[in-house]
This record gives C-alpha cells, sequence and structure tokens, in this order.
C-alpha cells in the first residue's frame, strides 16, 4: 500500500525508523486497514531531519504520523487516530466498538502494559557486566510482565479475541527482540508464557506483521551496534 | 421497572494525583460514587483482587468491572457514563490530548520531584528542564480557558498536578511555587491553575491543602533520599 497515490486532504505520511518496534505498531495497523501511506525513514543515529523536527519537537522521536501534514505523535495516539479518522476504512477497528466500554478500557490497559516488554528487556542489555542486581531486577521484571500477559491472554487466538486488534499490534513489534532478551536475562519465553509463544507463531502469519517485522538476527545485530554506539561492553 | 445503575467505586488513597484525576472526572459527569480509602501499606482484598497487576490505587470497580490506571480510567468514564464530554469529538483534538496527558505522565513529575529535593547541579538542571515542560504546556493554553476549552476536560484532570500538588510539593522542600511556576514566566497556567482548583465539581475532590502539606512535610527524609535514586 505504501506508495499509492492520495489525495492531498487524505495524505498519510509515517516518519519511522526501520527496526523501531513502535513505528511497526504504526505500519501493521496501517496494513491491517488497508489505508495507503508513505513511509519514510529517518536517520536517527545520525542527524535528525527538518521534518521530524518539526514534527514532533517535543520528543524529536519516530513514529510520526503526517495526515494531510498534520503530526500525530506517540504510538498509542497514533492506533487511536487511525481508528478514530478513518472508521470506514476496509480494515475493522483495532480497539472494540463503542458500545462495550469495557473492553475498551482493557484494551488500552493491556496495549499500554505491554511497553513494559521493551523497558524491561532493554535494562537487560544496557546494563553494564557489573550490574549485577539490576540485571536480576530487570530479568524479574520482564519474566512477571510476560507471565502476566500470557495469563491475560489465556486459551484466546488474540488479545482481542478473534480479532486481531489493538493489544495484539501494540505487542507484536516486541516478538523478534525476544530472542536477544532471553539470551540477555537468561530466561525463556517458551517456559515463562507458552501459550504467549504461540500466540506469537500466529501472528506471524498475517500479512501485515510478516511484511513489517524483521528478524530476530537483525533485531540482534542493531542491539549489538547500540551496545557499541553506548560504550557498553 | 428498570433494575437500577449498577454501584460505582473508586479505591483511592488521601494525597493520591491520579485518584483525584478519577474523582473528578466522576463529579463531572454526576456519577454517583462511593470513595473507599486504601490503606497501601496493608492492601484490602479488594485492591488486590481488582488490580493484580499493579496493586495500585485508583481502581475504579462499576458493578463487576475493575478498570486500572487513572488515563484509562477517564476514558471508561467518558464512555460509559452520560454527562458533559470529557475528550474532545474532534478525532486529531482527542490525539494531542492524548499526547499531552501521556507527556505529563511520563516527562513532568521527575524534574519537578528533583527540583526540590535534590541539590546543586542536579536541581540546577531539574529546574531547567521544569521550566521547558511548563513552557511546552503554557503554549498549549495561549487562548483557551482550560485545556479542553471552556469547560474542564480530559487533559485539564491529566495536568492537576500542576494546578494543586506542586505548589504543596515544593511548599514541603522549602522551595517557592514562584521559583518553579511564577506568574510572570507562565501567566496561563497560573491563571489555570487557579481556576481548577475553584471549580464547582473538582474543589470537592481535592485533597485539603494543609492536610497535604502536613503529608508532605512527613517525609522530608524520604523525598530526599527517593531523589538520589532517581
Amino acid at each position: 500500500m505504501a506508495g499509492e497515490q492520495q489525495q492531498p486532504e487524505t495524505e498519510l505520511v509515517l516518519l519511522d525508523f526501520w527496526v523501531s518496534p513502535f513505528g511497526q505498531r504504526c505500519r501493521i495497523a496501517l496494513a491491517e486497514k488497508g489505508l495507503p501511506y508513505e513511509y519514510s525513514e529517518q536517520d536517527l543515529l545520525g542527524a535528525k531531519s527538518d521534518l521530524l523536527l518539526r514534527s514532533n519537537p517535543v520528543h524529536k522521536k519516530v513514529p510520526v504520523l503526517l495526515h494531510a501534514g498534520r503530526p500525530v505523535c506517540e504510538s498509542l495516539a497514533i492506533l487511536a487516530y487511525l481508528d478514530e479518522a478513518f472508521p470506514d476504512a476496509a480494515g475493522p477497528a483495532l480497539l472494540p466498538s463503542a458500545a462495550d466500554p469495557y473492553a475498551r478500557a482493557r484494551a488500552r490497559f493491556w496495549a499500554a502494559y505491554s511497553d513494559r516488554v521493551y523497558e524491561a528487556g532493554t535494562r537487560l542489555w544496557k546494563l553494564k557486566g557489573g550490574e549485577a542486581r539490576a540485571k536480576l531486577q530487570a530479568r524479574a521484571e520482564i519474566v512477571e510482565v510476560l507471565g502476566n500477559l500470557d495469563a491475560e491472554l489465556g486459551e484466546k487466538e488474540f488479545f482481542g479475541g478473534e480479532v486481531f486488534g489493538l493489544v495484539d499490534v501494540a505487542l507484536v513489534p516486541f516478538v523478534p527482540w525476544l530472542p536477544s532478551y532471553e539470551r540477555y536475562g537468561e530466561f525463556s519465553v517458551e517456559e515463562t508464557a507458552p501459550r504467549l509463544a504461540a500466540w506469537a507463531r500466529r501472528c506471524a502469519e498475517r500479512e501485515s506483521v510478516a511484511r513489517s517485522l524483521h528478524p530476530p538476527e537483525k533485531v540482534d545485530e542493531f542491539i549489538t551496534l547500540l551496545k557499541k554506539v553506548y560504550g557498553i561492553e | 421497572m428498570a433494575s437500577p445503575p449498577p454501584p460505582v467505586k473508586l479505591l483511592g488513597t488521601f494525597a493520591s494525583l491520579p485518584v483525584h484525576r478519577a474523582e473528578a472526572a466522576l463529579r463531572i459527569k454526576g456519577v454517583p460514587y462511593e470513595l473507599i480509602l486504601e490503606d497501601l501499606k496493608n492492601k484490602s482484598e479488594l485492591l488486590l483482587t481488582h488490580n493484580p497487576v499493579h496493586k495500585k490505587v485508583p481502581v475504579l470497580l462499576h458493578g463487576d468491572r475493575a478498570v486500572c490506571e487513572s488515563l484509562v480510567i477517564l476514558e471508561y468514564i467518558d464512555e460509559a457514563f452520560d454527562g458533559p464530554p470529557l475528550l474532545p469529538a474532534d478525532p486529531y483534538d482527542r490525539a494531542t490530548a492524548r499526547f499531552w496527558a501521556h507527556f505529563i505522565d511520563t516527562k513532568c513529575s521527575r524534574p519537578i520531584w528533583l527540583s526540590v529535593w535534590a541539590e546543586g547541579d542536579r536541581q540546577r538542571e531539574a529546574l531547567r528542564e521544569v521550566k521547558q515542560n511548563l513552557a511546552l504546556l503554557e503554549a498549549q493554553l495561549e487562548g483557551k480557558r482550560f485545556f479542553g476549552g471552556d469547560s474542564i476536560g480530559y487533559l485539564d484532570l491529566a495536568a492537576c498536578g500542576l494546578a494543586h500538588w506542586i505548589g504543596v510539593i515544593a511548599e514541603s522542600g522549602g522551595v517557592s511555587l514562584d521559583t518553579l511556576m511564577s506568574d510572570a514566566e507562565f501567566p496561563n497556567l497560573r491563571r489555570w491553575a487557579a481556576e481548577y482548583v475553584s471549580d464547582e465539581a473538582v474543589r470537592l475532590c481535592l485533597p485539603d491543602r494543609d492536610r497535604l502539606l502536613a503529608y508532605h512535610m512527613a517525609n522530608v527524609d524520604k523525598n530526599k533520599e527517593r531523589a538520589k535514586s532517581m
């Protein structure tokens, strides 16, 4: 869908970075909804573009969704925006219907919670060798977070039930990071969260997911690169 | 005859800013509720059962539903009950409100805390960051009575810390509010704060200022320690 001719008033541009899981949330959502957009790769390790700095002056981060030139920032705000601004999109809504505010609240809660996977996982590879206690804490946290997500998923096909919804889109981009986290944290997702592991395999079969995510090897290479950049042994 | 609406209860504590957000939202919507005060050093079965993930307040109980996390609660209250809307109608305005609420929740508290409780360069750097953050929010208020427009809305509730808690925290650490958020530098925020705390619905669920100050002053040593590890 990227690159299709768009009308100016509906034009969508996504400022993004290839390996960003937060950007991938948006790519997957746009693909699921069948919304055409222009993908704009940003150089985050070099000098940030004027467009990025103008569009997200507060955080200077990706993703940013530009809709007819107006920026929407924060991946979860972008996902909600896509539901609300494009109610007639080809693909289904990410959030449950307005008739079920409780289901919507639960989806928002767990979508926000999914960020914890990335936060705890990042601490695992960012901590230096000597910070053993902090590493143990990060390991305990990611194991707890994955366990909670596993319990919430339960026997459902997706977090959204039969629908691949907000929580699924929010969480799935962290899946290629898990093998690296497992190695740095010395734990196993299959043991800690077996239902989540099966869910991850099911999601990988969706076209939107397969097209948007990079393989774990690439993510691991990127982490190694970042460790060099940050001077972490 | 229609069955009575399911009861609404809010698990909370006295000094909690997130609890106030939820309470104020219920009052603005005109939803009757029962406030159940929790002792966080001795958490109730009710709290642990209904917020097993975070074990925190606020928790909104609506019949047999439990909603956790204050910003999630605000959106739930907006959608589940009739009454004045908390979020704007336009999707872009809603995204903007959510962005700034997330900004307040993730970026604002730490520098405010450090600007009061840290020392030397760390304190000075924190104060610079506080003012940068406040300048962004000041600009959002330009030409508006409230972040939500003519009446208090989602973002005003999210920002309530700047209307009430910031002055108390500063004072508890012997710092003037004017050092952090002076009238001269932030006239919109100061005006907004005064309007917020005197609003009919909000007023009734704001923690009493003297009591809140006493609460923060009772923890001076803990506060300084916390600042060191932040």
